[in-house]
């Protein structure tokens, strides 16, 4: 196969220099790092915004009246205005600081659910989810007595839009949908999801920890009423995440969890909450990963998504054509509408031997369920090796993991 | 049936076997042989009472006290925690209680198997040793009432 040149613009030495973790070694080797989708690594302006914040302007935000205060309490206001840009919202108050997407559909489960679910309510989600959606559900559906539907898929992973069509009715309140599957890669048709679900007037929260790296979002053209994504999966620091949810919705849903900054007045008698979006923001935010998640996302918008995506497509094409040559080799979720991820098995062999063995050749990729089990169950598998790419890995790196794998497979003959 | 030499001994000698390999291929294709080579644990015995569980890979771990001696049996479906498990069989196997549970266990450390030990949610070394030494403690406990 033809190693296809990169796009002009796209510089990818100059990207890789940008990233301190990637020159290290391990077990003395290059690090080869294809783990993103469990953890994008972070770019020196990342790093330096975190330590900027602590050397420089450190303060409690919101409240304070001196200087530190307002420039904190700008820098975090700043990244809301970017977060609504990056996604396409309108208004910075449906944007919400969470710790992550988990946090985010933990929340919009527990406020929105507790207060509008009924006993025999219908919550619909897919086979493909990542445990973070499937367990809040079912913890909200056992408190309410209302039930939980898993939409099917095909063989390869595919969501079966007829089966979930056949499953809307009135009794279906709430539609939560991973957006691109972290264990395989495929991409829901979230659009049509949306548009069908809004029709029986069922509410749906896109999961997107695993799309907002990779593809173009934005909320307004999808309608959808919530949007979770994670900072560390987009070159951003751990511990902050964005949840946004359509005004009138989160106006409507009552706090999260009670403390400082959500509050308008407090006595003994009762409290009166604050408006959006810090009802849902209790106590000292994260303020120092929050700063840095702007300066994550300029850093792709900087890039350039469409750029990223085109380079994220020609790894996803070129690593599924060069895995496919090893034989035994199976790659799951083989399907054209993709983000970089592959998963795949080998005959004969666990993932976890996989691992260890490209760990020792300093590759990093996931093994094992992804926190999806019940899609690891129903492909008849218990596990899977995962190799994801992001915008700094390299056509070499993919030959450096291919050749790693042909010596796996010698080693465990 | 002839005496198994102390657990101190056999640990040296692993720790012998190991000092001949200068890279890590050397050292996981012993690993991966060993994994080959330890006797077959019956299907009867795969049951979900005799799973370690971890988070990757399945091992089962049966143990038997025979003459004031235990001895394990074990399967994994992943090769090198197989491999691992039977180094530690050779080590335990055969052993008194007290001695199975007073191993400190340092030998893995001189055969740069300590990152084995680390991997908490993997199935690692650090959950089989721990049933391991359960096992020798409720032997241990039966054989003092």
């Amino acid at each position: 196969m033809e190693i296809v040149s990169l796009q002009k613009g796209l510089d990818i030495d100059s990207v890789r220099k940008q990233f301190p973790i990637l020159h290290r070694q391990v077990k003395g080797k290059p690090l080869v790092y294809l783990d993103n989708a469990a953890t994008s690594q972070k770019p020196q302006v990342v790093i330096d915004a975190l330590t900027e914040y602590y050397s420089g302007y450190n303060a409690n935000i919101h409240r304070g009246i001196h200087t530190l205060a307002e420039e904190a309490t700008a820098a975090f206001e700043d990244t809301r205005e970017t977060v609504k840009n990056f996604i396409g919202a309108s208004l910075t108050e449906e944007i919400i600081f969470t710790r992550g997407t988990t946090e985010g559909i933990n929340l919009v489960a527990s406020s929105w659910g507790r207060a509008n679910l009924q006993p025999g309510d219908e919550i619909i989600i897919s086979t493909l989810e990542h445990h973070s959606n499937i367990v809040p559900w079912q913890m909200i559906a056992q408190e309410r007595g209302a039930f939980l539907k898993v939409v099917p898929i095909t063989d390869d992973g595919e969501f079966l839009f007829d089966a979930f069509e056949k499953m809307l009715s009135p009794k279906t309140k709430f539609v939560s949908l991973v957006h691109a599957s972290n264990a395989l890669g495929v991409i829901n048709p979230v659009k049509k999801v949306i548009d069908a679900a809004h029709a029986f007037g069922a509410l749906v929260l896109i999961d997107g920890a695993q799309s907002t790296v990779h593809l173009n979002i934005n909320v307004q053209e999808l309608n959808c009423d919530f949007f979770a994504f994670s900072g560390h999966k987009v070159y951003g620091p751990t511990g902050v995440g964005v949840l946004y949810g359509k005004r009138e919705i989160l106006e409507a849903m009552p706090p999260y969890q009670g403390g400082g900054e959500m509050i308008r007045e407090v006595s003994f008698s009762g409290t009166t909450y604050n408006d959006l979006p810090y009802k849902f923001e209790a106590g000292t935010p994260n303020i120092a990963d929050v700063i840095a998640l702007k300066t994550a996302l300029d850093f792709i918008s900087g890039i350039g998504k469409t750029e990223i995506a085109q380079h994220e497509n020609q790894l996803l094409t070129y690593a599924s054509a060069q895995l496919k040559e090893i034989s035994g080799l199976r790659i799951i979720g083989d399907i054209e509408s993709k983000v970089s991820v592959v998963s795949f098995v080998i005959e004969g062999i666990h993932p976890q031997d996989i691992g260890i063995l490209l760990d020792n050749q300093g590759i990093a990729v996931r093994t094992g369920h992804h926190c999806t089990q019940p899609l690891m169950h129903r492909l008849g598998i218990t596990g899977t090796s995962r190799a994801s790419f992001a915008v700094y890995n390299t056509h070499e790196e993919i030959d450096v993991l291919v050749k790693g794998l042909f010596k796996v497979k010698k080693m465990l003959a | 049936m002839t005496d198994t030499p102390a657990i101190q001994t056999i640990e040296e000698d692993i720790v012998e076997e190991f000092a001949l390999f200068d890279n890590w291929e050397d050292k996981y294709e012993y690993i991966i042989d060993m994994g080959k080579k330890l006797p077959k644990l019956e299907d009867a015995h795969k049951k979900e009472e005799n799973k370690i569980r971890g988070c990757q890979s399945t091992v089962w771990m049966v143990s038997e006290y025979r003459d004031g001696k235990i001895y394990y049996k074990a399967d994994s479906d992943a090769m090198i925690v197989k491999g691992l498990i039977s180094m530690l069989i050779r080590v335990f196997s055969g052993q008194k209680p007290g001695d199975i549970i007073a191993a400190d266990m340092k030998f893995i450390d001189d055969i740069g198997m300590s990152t084995h030990l680390a991997q908490t949610r993997s199935n690692g070394l650090r959950s089989m040793i721990k049933q391991m030494k359960l096992d020798a403690m409720v032997w241990a406990s039966k054989e003092n009432n």
